[in-house]
């Protein structure tokens, strides 16, 4: 039984805790986490794809398959890269319904919430609500299947 | 050597924002071209008008009517001053330089501007001196036109020249440009305008907290002024116009304060300024724009521009020193020969939004993106930079801080 997405997100709330705040140190922990991220095959990278911010874009390539959504996912800032690879380690390979319900709280309590401020600003907004739209979409065309 | 006669630490004083922390560092606010902050005295004139003065002006009978009316009309009479306008009627109080702009746009450009003409602006223009002309220019079939940059962000004054014709009807220039700092050659822009008979509006959101403004000398028809880049409250902006072109344009917005009388068949305007000042303004923002200017005026622009001089010389030495240990990893964008203190910078192999939130860990605002002038950056090539622009409270020590941070950001890059 995989973790739920409310485990995951308490487990990275924890992790960042021992940062106590230190906004620096929280950085270039996320900037390290970016590297994690699988390497998201360049063909697509595409226009497509792309979900762009003012400042920082990210591509999504989604899958879905036996009822599970998976997902590429890359960014063009190292910072944004590092919130990618949260996201992708709590919604990779769940149901539609899973992101559909997931209440990411996680961005808030390690001090992130600027980044969701304002789509405007960020790929990463845009990220999650390009998520979520995937998400639905599959969720009816299995439905209509 | 110019020394500035000026005592920084009285004038950081005034600044209470500046004394604070921001994530666990000292505050250096470096993002002066975007806002300025506020000295106490606007503070103070907003809360002294909301706690005593508030009233509705040019209407009542009452005392605090007659109160605000003064104060009001007071700040008319001290940015008339401040850019040597020959009349107070001449500057109109509008939301800011974007709807000064419009404004023009909206209501010169609807009555002067004619399929086939032409509308000339630059490539550094902020995308507030450009999305309005391409409104007024697609709704008229008028043509818009744009001055090219070399790569050091200058004019091509040459190709300016050639674009000029009897078809041009308006020049619309920004004296400094917000993303690199360059100081156009406005004197010479608008002389060669006016040789073919064009009106020029110069958007003066950046120059007027530190350039001279004599807009009889320049002999500019229209210019643009921003409160909030010069110290005084967001909300407020002014369009200076001439009065034979404020008086020949149309209305831009109907309501009251605009009109002189009103039946169901027909109506008759007010007189300039009021004639643009449909509905009641931000009478409280206005009132303390007073003080900003006081302050700009009682310091001295030229202190002011002698002081910023020294930072942008300081910062740019510095960064030449950390390029010659670094093998050039800053590359500044920007380098016109006459610049205000407005620096724009890449870092190699680092995204400028990495950047600017490792600035910010350390307790440094900056601003990174486009700085909402994308035509000039796919210009440049780029799709973003780092930019600082210092003000007259900044002093070499925060300098001496952001070149610390950039040295300890390079190692990551």
């Amino acid at each position: 039984m995989p973790q739920s997405t409310t485990d995951i997100q308490n487990d990275i709330i924890e992790n960042f805790s021992l940062f106590d705040g230190d906004m620096e140190s929280t950085l270039f922990y996320l900037m390290d986490l970016g590297k994690k991220l699988p390497v998201m095959p360049a063909e697509h990278k595409t226009e497509d794809y792309i979900v762009k911010g003012c400042q920082s874009k990210v591509w999504v390539f989604p899958n879905f398959s036996d009822g599970k959504v998976s997902m590429e996912a890359d960014s063009n800032t190292e910072i944004t890269k590092g919130l990618v690879y949260l996201l992708w380690s709590i919604w990779n390979n769940r149901t539609p319904d899973e992101i559909l319900e997931t209440e990411l709280f996680f961005i808030d309590k390690i001090g992130m919430s600027r980044m969701i401020g304002s789509q405007r600003s960020n790929g990463f907004a845009s990220m999650i609500k390009q998520m979520k739209l995937y998400a639905l979409a599959y969720k009816n065309s299995d439905r209509d299947a | 050597m110019n020394q500035p006669n000026i005592d920084i630490d009285s004038i950081r004083k005034q600044f209470p924002i500046l004394h604070q922390q921001v994530n666990g560092k000292p505050l250096v606010y470096l993002d002066n071209a975007a806002t300025t902050q506020k000295p106490q005295s606007v503070i103070d004139a907003l809360t002294k008008y909301y706690s005593v003065d508030n009233a509705n002006i040019h209407r009542a009978a009452h005392t605090l009517a007659a109160r605000s009316t003064e104060y009001f009309e007071d700040t008319r009479k001290t940015i008339q001053q401040f850019i040597n306008a020959r009349e107070a009627e001449e500057c109109i109080f509008t939301k800011g330089v974007t709807e000064s702009i419009n404004l023009v746009a909206q209501t010169w450009g609807r009555k002067f501007l004619s399929a086939g003409d032409e509308v000339v602006i630059t490539a550094l223009e902020h995308h507030s001196n450009i999305v309005p002309w391409q409104i007024i220019c697609e709704e008229k079939g008028a043509i818009l036109k744009v001055i090219p940059i070399n790569d050091a962000g200058e004019l091509l004054m040459d190709e300016y020249e050639k674009l000029l014709s009897a078809k041009t009807k308006l020049v619309a220039c920004v004296w400094v440009s917000n993303a690199l700092g360059t100081i156009n050659p406005v004197k010479v822009i608008i002389e060669k305008a006016h040789a073919v008979g064009a009106v020029v509006l110069l958007d003066g959101a950046q120059a007027c907290s530190h350039l001279e403004v004599d807009v009889q000398a320049l002999n500019c028809d229209f210019l643009t002024v921003s409160s909030h880049k010069l110290y005084g409250p967001t909300g407020v902006g002014v369009l200076y116009g001439k009065r034979a072109l404020l008086e020949a344009m149309p209305p831009y917005q109907g309501g009251g304060e605009m009109i002189k009388e009103v039946t169901f068949t027909h109506t008759t305007y007010n007189e300039i300024p009021y004639k643009f000042e449909a509905g009641t303004p931000n009478i409280g923002d206005v009132i303390a724009f007073k003080y900003a200017l006081d302050f700009v005026s009682g310091i001295g622009k030229y202190n002011i521009a002698t002081h910023e001089n020294d930072l942008l010389n300081y910062f740019s030495k510095g960064i030449q020193l950390i390029n010659q240990s670094t093998n050039q990893s800053i590359t500044l964008i920007g380098t016109a020969q006459q610049k205000i203190s407005v620096q724009s910078f890449t870092i190699n192999g680092m995204h400028h939004f990495d950047a600017g939130m490792m600035l910010d860990a350390k307790g440094i605002a900056v601003r990174t993106g486009h700085h909402c002038t994308q035509p000039l950056m796919q210009r440049l090539g780029l799709d973003g930079t780092i930019r600082v622009s210092f003000s007259v409270y900044n002093t070499r020590e925060e300098i001496d801080i952001l070149l610390y941070a950039l040295t300890k950001l390079l190692r990551l890059s």
